[in-house]
């Protein structure tokens, strides 16, 4: 049995109460005295050249306090891309400027070419209608391949094509790939698009900008997954500002899954306009501004290509992916088709030989990013979608098939540069194996055939790297970053702590969580342990929460500062008991001495270190406060199985989930109630994927797809209960806690499954149909089922 | 502009409203109610549900003046006044029906909405009639979960 509320419980989250009461504290509640409000004029076309921008009518109306347009960016820092891919021939990607408001030209539907400050929302609203741009409309490249073809229409005229990197991964193993290909047994080709998605977490997103003329900081409220990294990019790289001139605070958030973490335009000219005009400035996206400003997701085209020998081993994979970036590189969108896609295509198996081809293409459309799993979904649904395919050719189970390849033994170290220091993908498939009552199927399919349904099942496997990551290795691979993450724990002088941490909740339930693992190693009650996050004025430099990283990292930045915070307390417990320090023992809260009666208890060694009457000053220094940076050595690795069963409705096309099932390894746990949260969520996302979600251009640039009535989220009758069994677990061998991460499993392993439930279905129906592109939608399954 | 009154939550309140007003703005920016949430421009997320005059009503679709003289129930006044949570928002608490917590005013006066016309529903029930409110965290397991708990039944059935 778990402590109770320690590592392990299933504590109530305490962030709750003030969520169910409407107390929530996001950044559209709040408001700074004397703000003024903000209207972006954005792009209707695609690509085009602005020949001028006339605001002579619009400044005069009503409530207009000033217009902004390009020209007032003329000098100033552009948005700044966080990572730098070196292509195959060793030269650096194409990286374009991306200014805060357009100069010259516009390159997606949503680029914005002005903006309106004026005393009320409104009134913004009606003077950015009155601006009168003269825009020569350009023809638009949306077709990744379309626009790599000679002579293709240019969305940067400055770059020498639109393609931003060709990328080889990893380039030595290219010919011994294509010999292993060449010499296959069975080699199994699967063509797919992995499509374009919008985060669309429900807050959109607000920036608020606020200058103190007396002091000469600024501070920057916004919806934020890591506050300290907008501070960073946004003061030195695009408006000068120095750290400590510019605080950044985040306060709740309302989701993120990754559109948040990027630096946005918005937040910029915020902080710049608050300056500029001496007023707080407050922006709010309309949901429709949300679909043509925040980044995108996915949005790949893909081929692999699986060889196996004459007994079924995996002996090469081979890809080539085209990846679309949208017209500008977003702060980390090089890295997810390569360094968060391409280590991870060796999924559970040991194929000895692999090798990644990427090209990254800029198109007239948002920019693209990473979202929940970013490049990871997008990997393991190529691997498990040819894997099904190749044991659908080759006659064999699909189970056997990737049981038959499964890594079994680690520290494993891939062809693709990252080593999985620990897994059981046999037990996680077990677990799977025990939820899904298999060997019913036949009689579940039969009467669904009876009603004159097909019914398919389908299965998959996933790993992922998570606990982002390693500094060293990551600057290797071209990131300007470091990723560690940070903590200050700070003991009060009557024993209550508050933790500040770098990582940052919009859902996750950090409040709850961090204080189990103190309480746990303290041995009092969690009630005694507060979190502050989300305010660069109050938390340690961190690097935020995306990348299933806040337990695997910040949390053990937290466990390496309460180390630290216990080593001190036992030299106070040590003085006060008057014994030796390396007997004095922490349990329950109580420091005692082994083998005596004496014993001190966790209040009195607080109120010790800060009225130091009593205290070994000449060894220490009174107050106990440590902070401590945590730098993973390795990524982390959860992993699982999963499988769905759907029933296909032959007359209409349309998909039905009848079960889904999900088997995953996270290693130890901290708060089993809220993992198993994250990874319903995460289905219902991959389920929206595979069913629903479709985010569309049509070949002018214009995004069909900009509303809730066009984009099809994921609905409360969408999607099933989930079956979800975490009992599998292997801790991570390399952090203090043994977690590995559960954010974004569940959104990177639904979709194959689906999908090959989907085509499992057709199948038995005697319909010869491989793949069908996601969103599995009517239309489509009904068009594959009559070869239409 | 044009002054506007009404019973929120059992109290009389008024302030200052543009023909133009949503209701859902007047009361997060004239009433200082921020508790009721705006997801979306179309009338679909649901995050903005309150009641007027009884009825669930998504206050982004609402004028301000058509609820001049009504009375308005939002997640702000669910709770007793000495905070305990209502049946509702402690099932939602219980069985971790909420993450980022921006849905959840509209959800949870979804719920009671549909508990007053349905008391006990059924898993489908729920799912149908939840089909105006958005969640992205939680892929509505536990939600339904909470609302089956906190009509009084017994939610084992669900899959834990």
């Amino acid at each position: 049995m778990p402590m109770d509320g320690g590592i392990g419980a299933s504590t109530k989250r305490r962030e709750d109460v003030r969520f169910l009461t409407g107390a929530g504290n996001y950044t559209d509640d709040i408001n700074v005295n004397g703000q003024a409000y903000v209207a972006f004029l954005r792009s209707d076309v695609a690509h085009g050249k602005i020949k001028s921008v006339d605001t002579s009518d619009a400044a005069g109306m009503p409530g207009v306090i000033r217009i902004f347009t390009g020209a007032d960016f003329e000098g100033i820092g552009g948005l700044p891309c966080g990572w730098q891919v070196t292509d195959r021939h060793g030269e650096p990607m194409q990286e374009p400027a991306h200014p805060v408001l357009a100069q010259g030209k516009v390159r997606h539907v949503g680029d914005p070419i002005a903006a309106v400050v004026a005393e009320t929302l409104e009134q913004a609203k009606d003077a950015a209608e009155a601006i009168e741009v003269d825009l020569e409309e350009l023809p638009a490249v949306v077709d990744m391949k379309a626009a790599l073809v000679d002579g293709a229409v240019k969305v940067h005229d400055d770059l020498t094509s639109n393609l931003c990197y060709d990328w080889g991964f990893v380039e030595e193993n290219r010919d011994a790939v294509d010999q292993a290909i060449k010499s296959a047994a069975h080699v199994t080709t699967l063509e797919l698009r992995n499509q374009r998605l919008v985060a669309n977490p429900m807050e959109p997103r607000v920036a608020i900008g606020d200058f103190n003329r007396a002091t000469g900081e600024s501070t920057l409220y916004t919806t934020s997954q890591n506050p300290h990294v907008i501070r960073l990019l946004m003061g030195a790289f695009v408006l000068g500002i120095p750290e400590h001139k510019l605080r950044v605070v985040a306060p709740d958030v309302g989701g993120g899954f990754g559109s948040k973490i990027f630096h946005y335009a918005e937040e910029a000219f915020c902080t710049f306009a608050a300056k500029a005009i001496n007023r707080p400035v407050k922006w709010t996206a309309s949901r429709s501004e949300a679909f043509l400003s925040d980044a995108q997701g996915r949005d790949h085209v893909t081929k692999i290509e699986l060889a196996l020998d004459a007994d079924n081993n995996f002996t090469a994979i081979r890809t080539e992916t085209y990846a679309n970036m949208g017209a500008y590189l977003s702060t980390f969108a090089p890295s997810v088709p390569t360094w968060l896609h391409g280590t991870l295509m060796a999924g559970n198996y040991k194929t000895p030989v692999i090798y990644v081809n990427v090209k990254a293409v800029f198109t007239n459309t948002v920019p693209v990013d990473a979202y929940r799993g970013a490049g990871r979904p997008e990997a393991t649904f190529q691997l498990e979608r040819v894997i099904d395919k190749a044991a659908r050719e080759l006659g064999v189970d699909p189970i056997a098939l990737r049981r038959q390849n499964f890594v079994t033994e680690f520290p494993y170290a891939t062809p693709v540069a990252v080593e999985y220091d620990t897994g059981d993908y046999n037990g996680t498939m077990d677990a799977l194996e025990r939820m899904i009552d298999r060997d019913g199927f036949a009689a579940r399919r039969a009467a669904s055939e009876a009603k004159g349904k097909l019914r398919g099942l389908g299965i998959n496997c996933y790993i992922e790297a998570c606990g982002i990551a390693p500094s060293q290795l990551v600057g290797q691979l071209g990131a300007r970053a470091g990723l560690y993450e940070s903590a200050t724990v700070r003991v009060n002088a009557t024993g209550g702590i508050v933790v500040m941490t770098g990582s940052h909740s919009h859902g996750q339930g950090h409040e709850t969580t961090f204080p189990q693992v103190i309480a746990e190693m303290i041995g009092i009650d969690a009630s005694m342990v507060e979190i502050e996050h989300g305010d660069t004025q109050n938390t340690p430099m961190g690097m935020g929460t995306y990348g299933s990283r806040s337990i695997a990292v910040g949390g053990s930045a937290m466990v390496r500062a309460a180390e630290k915070i216990i080593a001190k307390a036992k030299k106070i417990a040590a003085h006060l008991m008057e014994a030796a320090e390396a007997d004095v023992e922490l349990k329950d809260g109580q420091f005692s001495v082994a083998g005596t009666d004496k014993s001190v208890a966790w209040g009195d060694v607080c109120l010790a270190a800060y009225v130091p009457h009593n205290y070994p000053l000449e060894e220490i220094e009174p107050g106990l406060e440590e902070t401590a940076f945590y730098d993973p050595s390795n990524f982390t690795y959860p992993a699982g199985a999963y499988s769905c069963e759907v029933e296909v409705d032959p007359e209409t096309g349309k998909v039905e989930i009848c079960s889904f099932a999900a088997a995953d390894d996270f290693g130890n746990i901290i708060n089993p109630m809220i993992v198993d949260g994250q990874v319903h969520g995460g289905i219902g996302q991959g389920i929206g994927q595979a069913l629903l979600e479709n985010c569309v251009y049509d070949d002018q640039g214009q995004l069909l797809s900009a509303s809730f009535m066009d984009y099809a989220m994921p609905r409360a009758d969408d999607v099933p209960f989930y079956e979800v069994d975490h009992s599998s677990r292997t801790p991570c061998t390399h952090n203090p806690l043994g977690v590995k991460g559960c954010g974004e499993a569940g959104a990177i392993g639904s979709p194959p499954s689906v999908v090959n439930a989907v085509i499992d279905a057709l199948q038995s129906g005697g319909h010869d149909v491989d793949h069908i592109d996601m969103p599995v939608s009517p239309s489509r399954v009904w068009a594959a089922m009559n070869n239409a | 502009m044009a002054t506007i009154s009404m019973v929120v939550n059992g109290r009389q309140m008024s302030g200052e409203a543009e023909g133009r007003t949503l209701l859902s703005s007047f009361l997060r920016d004239a009433l200082g109610l921020t508790g009721t949430h705006v997801g979306c421009d179309t009338g679909q997320c649901g995050a903005c549900v309150v009641h007027v005059n009884g009825d669930a009503v998504k206050s982004c679709n609402m004028l301000a003046m058509e609820a001049d003289g009504a009375e308005v129930a939002t997640i702000e006044g669910q709770a007793a006044p000495d905070g305990t949570l209502n049946a509702i928002q402690a099932a939602f608490q219980e069985y971790h029906g909420l993450q980022c917590g921006f849905c959840t005013p509209g959800m949870v006066m979804s719920a009671a909405a549909l508990l007053k016309e349905i008391p006990k529903p059924s898993e489908a029930e729920i799912r149908k009639y939840l089909s105006g409110n958005l969640c992205r965290c939680t892929g509505y397991h536990n939600i339904v979960r909470a609302i089956m708990a906190a009509s009084g039944q017994d939610v084992a059935v669900a899959a834990e």
